[in-house]
C-alpha cells in the first residue's frame, strides 16, 4: 500500500508538507502535580520535521509533557517555543489513547470536526478527506458511525483527522497501546507515512514503537522527570519490528527505563 | 388469573376487589367514555411533557452558561420539588383556571426538575479528551458548547426525559384529581365517591396502559435519535 500511496498524495497535495516545520524549545519547565513535583527546570528540545519519541513509564509525566505543549496545562510554568518565533497556537494537531471520535458523528464528520469547529468547512476539504480516508483504507466507513469500528479503524480515523488538520506539528500521547500487536505495526506504518516532515513527538511506553518511529528517542525518567538521550537504529522510518538491530536497542532502551532495577 | 382466582376463593364483594374479567367488561361498556376522556388526559400530559422539557432544557442552558445563576436558579428549582405538588395542585387550579392549563402546568412542574437535572449533570460531564481536542482544535467556546458539548449530554438529557414521560400523567391525573370536570382523573375520583370500585380499575388501566405506551414510545423515539447514548 506505501508504494501507491506516495504519488496520490502528492497529487492531492495531502502528504506534501509546504509549511514552516519548526522545532520546539521547553526552558525551564516547572510542573507541580497535587503535591508531587513532576518537572523541575526542565529544558529540552524537539527537532523540526522529523519524529521524536519519548519512552518512559505510567505516571513519569509524558502526557503532562505532551499537555504543556498543546497548550492544556494551565499550572505550568516556563517557557515553550517555536523556532521560528511565531506562537505554537493553531499550529498543533493532537492525538490522543482513545481516538476520541464524537459517536454522533459519522467517520467523514469526525475527520473535519477540526474544520467544523473552527467554522471552515468546504466542500473542497471535504473531498480531500474522502481521499485521505481512502488512503487510510476506509473509503467504505466514510458514512458509518464510530460505534460500527473496531478498534484500530477507529485509531485510523482519528490518525486521518490528525492529517487532515494539516499542522506542523504533531502530539501523539500513545494512540497505538490499545491496539493488537499486529494491527499496532500496521497503523505504525500509516502513521510514519502519512506524517512524514512534519515535526511529531510521540509519547509511549512500548520500546520496540520508540524504536520503529524515532528519529531521536528520549527516556523521560525519574521524580521530578529528566529526559535522556538515547542512541537511535539506522534506517528510515518506520523500521522493520523484526530487525535485530531494534532488538539489540530495545535491551538499552529496557535498561535506561528500569533504572538498575534487576528484571 | 391468580387475581380472578382471589376474587372467587374468598368471594369478594365487587365494592371491595372486583375481578379482572368484571374490569374488563366495564372497560369494555365504558370504553366510550373512557375514550373520550382519555383524549383529555392524553393532550394534558404530552403538553406538559413538551413544555416542561422545553423548559427544563433551556433552565439547563442557563445553569451551565451562566454561572452566577446557579446561585439562585438552582435553590428554585430545588424548592419546586420540596413543595409537595398535591399542595399547590389546588393553588394552581386557582391560578391556571379549571381547564387544561392547571393540568398542564402541574405536569410541567413534576418534569421539569428532573429534566433540568439530568440535562445540566450531562452538560458539565463532558469527555475531558473531547474538550481538549476541541481546544487545540481552536474551537471558540460557542462551537464547543454546539458541536461537542449538547451532543455529549444528549444521553444524560434522554435519561431525564425517560423519566419525564413516566411522571407526566401523574402530573395530569393529579391536576384532574384536585379540580376539573373533565379527564381519567376526573372520572377515577367520580367512580371513587360513587363506589364504582369496577370503574375505577378499569380507569387506572387505562391510565397504566397510557403511561407505558407513553414511555416506550419516547424510549423507542430517544434509542433512535441517540443511538451512541447505549453504549456509553
Amino acid at each position: 500500500m506505501t508504494t501507491t500511496l506516495e504519488p496520490d498524495l502528492v497529487s492531492t497535495g495531502v502528504g506534501k508538507v509546504t509549511m514552516n516545520t519548526p522545532s520546539i524549545r521547553l526552558e525551564g519547565i516547572t510542573l507541580q502535580y497535587q503535591t508531587k513535583t513532576l518537572f523541575e527546570d526542565l529544558s529540552a528540545s524537539i527537532h523540526g520535521s522529523e519524529w521524536s519519541v519519548v519512552l518512559g513509564r505510567s505516571g513519569v509525566g509524558k502526557t503532562s509533557l505532551l499537555r504543556l505543549i498543546a497548550g492544556l496545562s494551565a499550572d505550568a510554568t516556563g517557557q515553550v517555543s517555536a523556532s521560528d518565533h511565531l506562537p505554537l497556537e493553531n499550529r498543533i494537531a493532537y492525538l490522543n489513547q482513545h481516538a476520541s471520535l464524537m459517536p454522533w458523528l459519522s467517520v467523514i464528520d469526525n475527520v473535519l470536526l477540526g474544520y467544523t469547529l473552527r467554522g471552515e468547512k468546504t466542500t473542497a476539504l471535504r473531498d480531500k478527506a474522502l481521499n485521505l480516508l481512502e488512503h487510510a483504507g476506509l473509503a467504505n466507513n466514510a458514512n458509518q458511525k464510530p460505534l460500527q469500528l473496531s478498534g484500530g479503524m477507529k485509531q485510523r480515523v482519528a490518525l486521518v483527522r490528525t492529517l487532515m488538520e494539516d499542522k506542523p506539528i504533531v502530539l501523539l500521547d500513545e494512540p497505538f497501546s490499545a491496539l493488537d500487536a499486529i494491527t499496532r505495526l500496521h497503523i505504525q506504518n500509516l502513521a510514519a507515512d502519512l506524517l512524514r516532515n512534519r515535526t511529531v513527538l510521540l509519547i509511549t511506553h512500548d520500546p520496540l514503537e520508540a524504536l520503529r518511529l524515532g528519529q531521536h528517542i528520549y527516556v523521560l525518567s525519574g521524580a521530578p522527570a529528566y529526559l535522556q538521550r538515547m542512541t537511535t537504529p539506522s534506517g528510515s522510518i518506520p523500521r522493520s519490528a523484526t530487525d535485530v538491530d531494534l532488538l539489540c536497542h530495545e535491551a538499552e532502551l529496557i535498561a535506561a527505563l528500569s533504572q538498575g532495577e534487576q528484571l | 388469573m391468580l387475581w380472578q382466582l382471589a376474587v372467587w376463593l374468598f368471594a369478594l364483594p365487587p365494592y371491595i376487589l372486583p375481578g379482572p374479567l368484571l374490569v374488563i367488561k366495564t372497560w369494555w361498556l365504558a370504553k366510550s367514555l373512557i375514550a373520550q376522556q382519555s383524549l383529555i388526559t392524553i393532550s394534558e400530559t404530552l403538553l406538559g411533557l413538551v413544555i416542561g422539557s422545553l423548559l427544563g432544557c433551556i433552565a439547563a442552558l442557563i445553569l451551565v452558561l451562566f454561572r452566577p445563576a446557579r446561585l439562585w436558579l438552582l435553590p428554585i428549582l430545588i424548592i419546586s420539588q420540596a413543595i409537595p405538588t398535591f399542595a399547590i395542585a389546588p393553588l394552581l387550579v386557582v391560578w391556571f383556571g379549571y381547564g387544561i392549563g392547571s393540568k398542564v402546568v402541574t405536569a410541567m412542574i413534576m418534569l421539569f426538575f428532573p429534566v433540568t437535572t439530568a440535562f445540566f449533570d450531562g452538560l458539565r460531564r463532558t469527555d475531558k479528551d473531547w474538550l481538549d481536542l476541541a481546544h487545540v482544535m481552536g474551537a471558540n467556546s460557542w462551537r464547543c458548547l454546539w458541536h461537542i458539548r449538547l451532543p455529549a449530554a444528549l444521553p444524560a438529557l434522554g435519561s431525564g426525559l425517560r423519566v419525564a414521560a413516566a411522571i407526566a400523567p401523574i402530573g395530569a391525573i393529579i391536576g384532574e384529581w384536585v379540580g376539573a370536570s373533565r379527564g381519567l382523573g376526573f372520572l377515577l375520583l367520580n367512580a371513587n365517591a360513587r363506589m364504582q370500585i369496577d370503574m375505577m380499575f378499569a380507569v387506572l388501566l387505562s391510565i397504566t396502559v397510557f403511561t407505558l405506551v407513553l414511555y416506550y414510545s419516547v424510549d423507542k423515539v430517544l434509542r433512535y435519535t441517540i443511538p451512541w447514548g447505549e453504549i456509553q
